[in-house]
């Protein structure tokens, strides 16, 4: 789908200080049996967000009024387990447009770069320092500038370079999709086919 | 591969798509708004699995958001012109189950689906692994999809495994030693001798859960077995002439001088039946081990550590053997073939399910189904008190009513033991269909070895 442009911006930040966040956290199976991308936001969470007999959990973050934000700073190997892009769709419906972890899992990352959202990766040193900080001043800032590739603490000045391959880039900063550019290859993919596919 | 972009991911050509009710409607939304059809059908197939009923599937669908899925699925398949094994359908099955099984799955092709056990797949030497629904799009829509490049991974695994010890438990110890994010951004390859000698079955098993340490997908070289596999089916579309096919997959090797970026050395003979005690599948250990005293891997992590034993009403040091059980799961993508309910038969045979057990016992498919009746392991079941349920992904994921109640403890076969991953409030066991059986039995956590004499080898 076409995506907004990925503008810099600044933002606090909401922590999830866990480890191994896998999909099933983010997005129970019981709630995918939608057949469009939106509406998971109110979802998102949902059974460390709610206690068993359906209240808010007022001890999750996402119910503590001194936290919102469009970034999302979470343990490391956030996204892992199943490879439900309605994980990538409930983040984004929220609010979020950035998580911050010192690592993801593959399926995770492709899929928040498809959809808009940017994963960025920092060491585990300034991860641990980010939710301590966050954790201690909810009011804790960040700025993210993507064309750059820069993300920094505005409190500390702490500023760190991210990666992220080119092409990805460019996508979010213009708003381009991968079918477009996909669908525009149409005649290589034919001759492709016609020179290599296994099953004719 | 079809082109590589300058700094970015290469565009790969799709051998074969598998999808399901439940990642794949967005995509054809998708399609439906750009106003394009689907590129290549043919290389297309449908199933609907994950969030169909195991019971009464000749009736209606009763929830309304499940039935309506499995409704677009057909809808979809319909109009674009995919073939589709849907519910009630003779060849309908658990997608990485039916795949194998009739001959879409084969040596040397490159396979995705929106499911990450995808991975399964390279049980026959494929490049196999699990997409999102946006990529679902791309490839309905161009049969490509852009990918960067993995790293590769190789685990070497020589010795003899011990009786009662199964594919499941391999994996299941691997993860355990390199942890759920151990092989994250690699393409894992598994060889040695204790490889080579596991059915295509058991090798499924292992690939399936490439994924559950992280990795993109997992493969293993295609050999005599693989071919002897596919001799056996009784015929794989698109395929003419087999014996030169497999001239052709014999080549299907890594280079000798390959480089993989991570070379990891295991021994079989030290892996014991495994369990996990924990909240995701790297918290895993011998069945008659303790639980260790903390994470002994990242002490960082202690704080997630806790949390997780926490959650599954375990403490830092506990033995689990002899510990109650509410529940036996055994099904799935990573144990629902034949061979599975064989090996669970062994050791039920004959003797009765505790009465404390509720079991599912859920076929990967209609032909796992046929098969048992074909080889009276029907009978088995029902004379031990086990009822058999029709196939699905069911407990596993429990997006149908296939539901493990809050705090309740299940041995499941399965390949995901997060929190809520069987239904909210779950406490979910992984181990292989031996271990599984066993607590069926016993009513607690048992080793299989307890079950297996000199004279009644059990082995896989």
């Amino acid at each position: 789908m076409p995506k907004v442009k990925f503008d810099i911006f600044e933002s606090t930040c909401v922590p999830l200080p866990y480890e191994n966040v896998d999909t099933d956290q983010i997005i129970p199976a019981r709630f995918l049996s939608a057949t469009s991308r939106q509406g998971f936001g109110d979802n998102l969470f949902r059974d460390w967000r709610y206690t068993k007999t359906g209240e808010k959990n007022g001890e999750f973050v996402l119910n503590n009024p001194a936290y919102n934000g469009k970034v999302l700073v979470a343990g490391k190997n956030f996204g892992s387990g199943s490879s439900r892009e309605h994980a990538v769709w409930a983040i984004f419906d929220y609010g979020f447009r950035a998580v911050v972890s010192s690592f993801f899992a593959d399926i995770f990352m492709n899929n928040a770069l498809n959809n808009g959202l940017l994963p960025i990766v920092i060491s585990d040193d300034l991860l641990k320092k980010l939710l301590g900080l966050v954790q201690k001043n909810p009011d804790t800032k960040v700025r993210i500038d993507l064309e750059n590739q820069t993300f920094m603490i505005l409190s500390t000045g702490d500023a760190v370079k991210f990666g992220i391959n080119s092409y990805k880039k460019e996508c979010l900063l213009k708003g381009l999709d991968d079918i477009d550019f996909l669908l525009s290859m149409k005649s290589s993919i034919t001759s492709y086919e016609n020179n290599k596919s296994i099953v004719k | 591969m079809v082109k590589s972009i300058k700094d970015g991911p290469d565009v790969l050509y799709i051998d074969r798509h598998y999808i399901h009710e439940v990642t794949s409607p967005q995509a054809f939304n998708g399609l439906k708004e750009r106003g394009i059809q689907v590129f290549r059908p043919g290389k297309t197939l449908a199933t609907a699995d994950h969030n169909i009923p195991t019971k009464n599937q000749h009736l209606q669908i009763r929830e309304e958001l499940s039935r309506n899925q499995v409704e677009r699925l057909s809808e979809n398949c319909k109009k674009y012109g995919i073939e589709l094994f849907g519910l009630n359908h003779p060849k309908n099955g658990i997608v990485h189950v039916i795949g194998p099984e009739l001959g879409y799955t084969l040596p040397g092709m490159t396979i995705v689906c929106g499911d990450s056990h995808t991975s399964t797949h390279g049980a026959f030497g494929t490049i196999a692994f699990g997409i999102g629904t946006s990529e679902v799009e791309m490839v309905l829509a161009t049969q490509c999809i852009l990918q960067p490049k993995p790293k590769k991974m190789r685990i070497t695994l020589n010795g003899e495994l011990h009786n009662g010890v199964t594919s499941k438990d391999i994996i299941m110890y691997i993860i355990s030693k390199i942890s759920a994010s151990g092989a994250t951004g690699y393409f894992v390859e598994y060889c040695g001798s204790a490889i080579k000698s596991l059915s295509m079955e058991a090798r499924m098993t292992i690939c399936n859960m490439s994924i559950e340490m992280g990795a993109r997908g997992g493969l293993i070289a295609p050999d005599e077995s693989t071919f002897e596999y596919l001799k056996k089916l009784p015929s794989i579309p698109g395929i003419n002439d087999l014996s030169s096919s497999i001239n052709e997959w014999k080549e299907l090797r890594s280079d000798t001088d390959a480089i993989f970026e991570s070379e990891l050395k295991f021994d079989a003979g030290l892996i014991k039946p495994m369990i996990t005690y924990g909240t995701n599948p790297g918290m895993g250990m011998a069945v008659d081990d303790s639980i260790p005293i903390s994470d002994e891997k990242d002490k960082e992590g202690s704080s997630s550590f806790l949390k997780s034993l926490d959650y599954m009403g375990f403490k830092p040091g506990m033995k689990l053997l002899g510990h109650p059980v509410d529940y036996v799961f055994l099904g799935s993508c990573t144990n629902g073939r034949i061979e599975d309910f064989r090996a669970f038969a062994q050791i039920i045979r004959g003797r009765k399910k505790a009465n404390n057990i509720t079991a599912l016992i859920v076929p990967g498919s209609k032909k796992v189904e046929e098969q048992m009746v074909a080889e009276g392991l029907i009978e088995i079941y029902k004379n031990a008190g086990f009822e058999v349920r029709q196939p699905g992904c069911s407990s596993c994921l429990a997006m149908n009513e296939d539901k493990i109640p809050q705090g309740k403890y299940a041995v499941s076969t399965s390949n995901r033991n997060f929190e809520g991953r069987q239904g909210p409030g779950a406490r979910t066991l992984l181990a292989s269909p031996l271990t599984a059986a066993a607590a069926a039995i016993t009513g607690k956590i048992t080793d299989p070895r307890e079950f297996i004499t000199e004279e009644n080898k059990i082995k896989k």
